[in-house]
């Protein structure tokens, strides 16, 4: 009967994506007609093979670790592509040759900036909270996830999303919002799988035998909410035809400017921190075989983090068209979300009390405490930046991707790589990484390519910054805009190598868990082992 | 009123009150007596189940 229902769905699905095709306005939606239809008739094939198969229910005695897995995969493939595409636009600006003559349209810097910001924040980041979040929720709520294939179902929707937001980006289709590329019938994609997610995390919480939702579920929980609330908001378009991509923001004017880095500033407070603490609060403990240092602070983090973070967005908005009185708003509550954020960095790093000897021995918790670094240090040049003097010089400058690139390679990437390196032996039952060493020269690879990356951002960024204001003595402005840019160059091949440095220590993580996998001793003892009743 | 007008006279008078009651209220909340006994139990939910769920019927601890 399911079964029916689904294939009648699926052929419909591809009967519509096949019209859809047929009366596209541009190529973007055309193609990303053409994939619906094969990735729905392909699921029809699939369903139609299995009809007959009497599939037994799993186990409610153990943990759906299945997606989790093919998260885990799905975040080491898509980190290593997001870090190639950042490696390539880092030398399209150093060397503009790079912007190939035949490419020009598909592959020049400004079709694969987006490509390289959504890879890494969604694909990378995004896979990495899905497999987290799964796997924390059930661990701490000691029950399998709620929803049987609904988990599949955000995994691969999530997948899919990803192929028809890059897609779209390299073939034009983008409605030009920062950090929310995707055009109308992608969001709205996204928007059902991320309700799916919502129910599969929430319904999990709800069916815990645990007493207490541990701290490490409010995060999440807050990142979900949170991102489908912003995600709604900033994407409300009216689409100019159903068979074509663009679409027109209902916004107007500095509206527009302000839901934009409503949601732009949130996506990095929620996605990028909130999510990200989420899975600070669970692997951290769990690496260093503590319990946190202070339950009480993180849930003052939790409320003090929430409750601020969504006011800060006016603080990009500074010396535009939106009120004084606005823009100062979000600068003072920028200010004041350093306390929360130094205050979760604090809890997480001492939660190491005690066991500060691990820092020499396990590579992994080094690198968890790097990223913690890293945080504490973004969280602080990001209030700084916020002033609006210090803003006058920072904005629209180099400075500011140095700031970004700081937190998400320190902060997000880091802790995310520490999350893998734990969750592979875990998930493959191993009783090991397969290479301490090779983690070790990961974790110099990415921290010393983190740094020059920062660093030449910082210099490039000020100088850049100094030099637009610069004026002689008659007030007329000293340099053109070309000089400024000629003046980066070096600054330019540096990071291009940090982000070299960077890639590279991705791939040396992507062998080492590929062997851990391969080639690292199973963990008998727990294999096919009934559990004992305590 | 105009929308505009008191959207914003609300927000920096009732609504920022509202928030930073709710707040102080959390705080207050987290000390409340009682709660670090309660919380080390909290805290130490990561290191129970790692291998497989709860069992249906779990007897008194």
């Amino acid at each position: 009967m399911i079964n029916t229902v689904k294939l009648i769905a699926l052929g419909l699905i591809t009967l519509c994506a096949m019209i859809a095709a047929n009366y596209a306005r541009d190529l973007a939606y055309m193609v990303h007609a053409l994939i619906i239809v094969l990735v729905s008739g392909g699921l029809f094939l699939w369903v139609l093979r299995g009809v007959d198969e009497d599939k037994p229910a799993p186990s409610q005695h153990e943990y759906m670790d299945d997606v989790i897995r093919a998260g885990v995969i799905a975040t080491a493939f898509w980190g290593v592509v997001g870090f190639l595409v950042g490696v390539v636009i880092a030398f399209q600006l150093a060397y503009p040759a790079l912007n190939f003559e035949w490419a020009e349209g598909f592959a020049n810097f400004g079709r694969l900036r987006p490509l390289h910001t959504s890879a890494v924040i969604f694909a990378f980041g995004g896979n990495a909270l899905l497999a987290t979040s799964f796997y924390v929720v059930q661990r701490t709520c000691a029950t399998r996830l709620w929803g049987g294939n609904l988990a599949w179902f955000v995994f691969w929707g999530y997948q899919l999303f990803i192929v028809l937001a890059a897609t779209g980006y390299l073939l034009g289709g983008t409605q030009s919002k920062e950090y929310a590329e995707p055009e109308w019938h992608v969001d709205l994609w996204l928007t059902i799988v991320w309700v799916a997610y919502l129910l599969v995390f929430l319904g999990t919480i709800m069916k815990r035998k645990e007493k207490h939702i541990y701290v490490a579920n409010w995060f999440y929980l807050g990142f979900i909410v949170t991102v489908a609330m912003l995600h709604v908001v900033n994407n409300l378009t009216i689409p100019v035809s159903i068979f074509g991509s663009k679409s027109v923001i209902v916004w107007a004017g500095v509206q527009d400017a302000m839901v934009q880095w409503w949601y732009g500033h949130n996506a990095v407070g929620f996605f990028l921190t909130a999510g990200f603490l989420g899975m600070m609060y669970y692997f951290v403990p769990k690496q260093a075989g503590k319990p946190v240092f202070s339950y009480k602070l993180s849930i003052i983090h939790f409320w003090a983090l929430i409750f601020l973070y969504i006011w800060a967005g006016p603080h990009h908005l500074h010396y535009t068209a939106l009120p004084d009185w606005a823009s100062t708003l979000g600068m003072v509550f920028s200010i004041v979300l350093w306390m929360p954020s130094w205050g979760g960095m604090i809890n997480g790093l001492m939660t190491l009390q005690g066991a500060w000897d691990k820092l020499r021995t396990d590579p992994i918790i080094r690198m968890m405490v790097a990223s913690l670094a890293f945080y504490g240090m973004s969280t602080f040049e990001g209030p700084m930046m916020s002033i609006r003097a210090v803003n006058s010089l920072s904005h629209y400058t180099d400075w500011t991707i140095g700031h970004v690139h700081s937190g998400a390679l320190g902060w997000n990437g880091l802790i995310t790589f520490g999350a893998l390196y734990y969750l592979v032996p875990v998930l493959w039952k191993r009783e090991r990484l397969y290479s301490l060493s090779l983690v070790s020269w990961h974790f110099w690879l990415a921290t010393i390519g983190i740094v020059l990356y920062a660093s030449a951002m910082w210099v490039t960024g000020i100088m850049e910054g100094l030099m637009w204001r610069e004026v002689d003595a008659n007030g007329f402005l000293v340099n053109s805009f070309a000089d400024t840019v000629a003046a980066k160059f070096p600054m330019y091949v540096v990071r291009g190598l940090g982000g070299v440095l960077y890639l590279a220590g991705a791939i040396i993580m992507c062998v080492n868990l590929w062997l851990t996998v391969r080639k690292a001793p199973a963990r008998e003892a727990s294999l096919g082992v009934a559990v004992p009743a305590e | 009123m105009e929308t505009y007008s008191f959207l914003r006279a609300f927000a920096d008078s009732w609504m920022l009150l509202f928030l930073f009651g709710f707040f102080v209220a959390v705080i207050l909340w987290v000390f409340r007596p009682g709660s670090s006994r309660e919380y080390q139990e909290t805290a130490g939910i990561p290191f129970r189940h790692d291998d497989a769920p709860a069992v249906e019927k779990e007897g008194p601890k």
